[in-house]
């Protein structure tokens, strides 16, 4: 008896599992906020907010790059706000300034500042995330300009003795097409679609993995997951930092922006959302997901 | 009780009935925008280019030659281990290797991988110095690896099974050992073995972690020195933030692949169905 209950119960969760199945195909990568695996809620609860309490739905959309962040984001606000969900939407920079232009948005996010012509909008900026370029520490190589790695990636300089480095190839080494990162090196340094890599890799440490054990390889990589077993260069004689990222004097860098309408005002949710995000109580998560605050 | 039976039989029906239908129906649509002649046999990939292509021939050439390269060494190393460990090997050494094998077939994919990344990859960089050493030739040496494994239990186990009077008879007709085992054991076994290769192929085509780690993931036509991307390996390394025609492309990879095992399975059927005529 107890066998059969227990086969029962197994097919049981096995249905459980082909429902799930069925309900998961339909969704896009709208996240909601138990998904993000962000840390520290702790630190940011409530301090000072414990002022008025508001209720209702935010929809944000845009940026896949902002992915990590924007989860963080998510995750912390429902300990600041309970009433408030907000949705995220991953479908690009340009969708986010669309929607939020049409209103079919509360709140775009764009991985990039607007063009002159996105009228009707405007930006607030929450976050700069800076793309860091890493080399073998082998490599005598230190400092590259922007010309030179775009050249580098885009396989116009193939030997290290041409940029002042041994008679060696280089390795360039990128992420998958559709990674935030690879997105953000390639609009910045204006390669896009024009990279040749040798090895494409899906996160960044494989990307650090690959550059420390490789002597003539070249990569990137977001500023906050850089450690002691490769080389940041330093671009245009400037060394990638925090500071040197919020001063903007690191040109690999570019800004993670809120797009808002200029002339339908912004609910009491989104605004609280808005105001949150901006203040120095989300900095520490902003930090966390590995782009640099800017709120002081 | 013979319901429960019933019911947990329908199970396994229904969740493969799921999938297939599933990878159909999702896999369709984008086959249908791109073109079954464009998707399957252009030669370039470049899903999130401003004007993107979805050229699958590099992925589906890659996994054939991958395959095919994993068997050619996998094979005749499988099985000699396994007419060693069924034929030739004294039962105290046959308990070493066996356990020895169960092991390798239980050590997860992307340890495996792992271990290709930071071993097998810079020594042949060294070795044949290549600019980086992540290739099909990595992949290969790792898919070999893995399917030793199954290629060995299945045929030991095949040669096992063929009956002692053959070899008996002989080994009275004045044959020697290793003649008997090779001229009569082996041909007795044959369908056995080809199923175990079989399922190797199976193995080998299906596998997407390890190689991920060790192939280099570029679209590139394959070479075997050459950094090149599986149809399993291009699913899973875009998936994560593809959206629109990309990911339509990569459900009908995925469906290419599901073909690519079924033909496989269909075959491997008619191996053992020969098997018991």
């Amino acid at each position: 008896m107890k066998r059969i209950s227990a086969l029962l119960l197994s097919g049981a969760l096995c249905l459980g599992l082909l429902a799930g199945c069925g309900g998961g195909t339909s969704s896009t990568p709208s996240t909601a906020p138990e998904q993000s695996a962000a840390a520290a809620t702790e630190s940011t609860a409530p301090s000072d907010t414990g002022a008025t309490e508001v209720t209702g739905t935010v929809n944000t959309n845009g940026s896949t790059s902002m992915e990590s962040v924007m989860g963080s984001l998510i995750e912390a606000f429902r300990e600041v706000q309970p009433g408030v969900t907000v949705n995220y939407t991953a479908s690009g920079s340009g969708a986010g300034i669309t929607g939020a232009q049409d209103g079919t948005c509360d709140i775009g996010l764009a991985s990039r500042d607007l063009d002159s012509d996105e009228t009707g909008v405007d930006q607030i900026t929450v976050a700069k995330d800076g793309i860091a370029i890493v080399i073998n520490p082998a490599n005598p190589v230190e400092d590259l300009t922007i010309e030179q790695i775009a050249q580098i990636f885009t396989g116009e300089i193939t030997n290290w003795s041409e940029v002042g480095g041994e008679d060696a190839p280089i390795v360039p080494m990128g992420r998958e097409a559709g990674s935030g990162t690879r997105d953000g090196f390639e609009s910045i340094t204006g390669t896009e679609d024009a990279c040749v890599y040798q090895n494409e890799y899906t996160s960044t440490g494989e990307v650090i993995a690959s550059v420390a054990s490789n002597p003539n390889a070249i990569g990137y990589a977001s500023l906050s997951s850089v450690d002691e077993t490769v080389k940041a260069i330093t671009v245009g004689g400037v060394a990638p930092s925090e500071e040197t990222v919020l001063d903007g004097t690191y040109a690999i860098q570019r800004n993670f922006n809120f797009i808002i309408n200029e002339s339908t005002p912004l609910s009491e949710a989104a605004q609280a959302f808005v105001d949150w995000a901006t203040s120095t109580e989300a900095s520490d998560l902003i930090a966390g997901a590995g782009a640099v605050p800017v709120a002081e | 009780m013979n319901a429960v039976f019933f019911i947990c039989g329908f199970i396994a029906i229904v969740f493969v009935l799921f999938i297939s239908i599933y990878l159909i129906v999702s896999g369709l649509p984008a086959i249908r925008e791109i073109g079954l002649v464009d998707f399957l046999f252009g030669t370039e990939w470049a899903s999130t280019a401003s004007e993107p292509s979805f050229g699958i021939l590099p992925f589906i050439l890659t996994s054939i030659y991958g395959t095919c390269g994993a068997i050619i060494l996998g094979v005749p190393v499988g099985f000699m281990t396994a007419v060693f460990l069924a034929k030739v090997a004294s039962p105290r050494l046959a308990g070493i290797v066996r356990p020895a094998v169960d092991l390798l077939a239980g050590i997860p994919s992307v340890v495996y991988g792992l271990i290709g990344m930071m071993v097998l990859v810079p020594a042949v960089r060294e070795a044949f110095t290549l600019p980086d050493g992540a290739s099909l030739f990595c992949a290969i040496i790792v898919l070999a690896i893995m399917i030793l494994p199954s290629i060995i239990s299945v045929s030991e186990t095949a040669l096992k099974a063929v009956p002692p009077e053959y070899e008996e008879a002989s080994l009275a007709l004045g044959a020697t050992h290793i003649e008997t085992v090779f001229r009569v054991s082996v041909p007795a076994a044959s369908s056995g073995i080809a199923a175990a290769v079989v399922l190797g192929i199976g193995r080998a085509i299906g596998e997407a972690m390890a190689i991920m780690m060790v192939a280099g993931n570029v679209a590139n036509m394959p070479g075997l020195f050459k950094s090149v991307r599986f149809l399993t390996t291009a699913v899973a390394s875009e998936m994560a933030y593809a959206s629109g025609l990309q990911r339509q492309a990569l459900y009908s990879i995925a469906l290419v692949l599901f073909v690519f095992i079924m033909i496989i399975n269909v075959i491997l059927n008619t191996v053992l169905k020969k098997k018991e005529a």
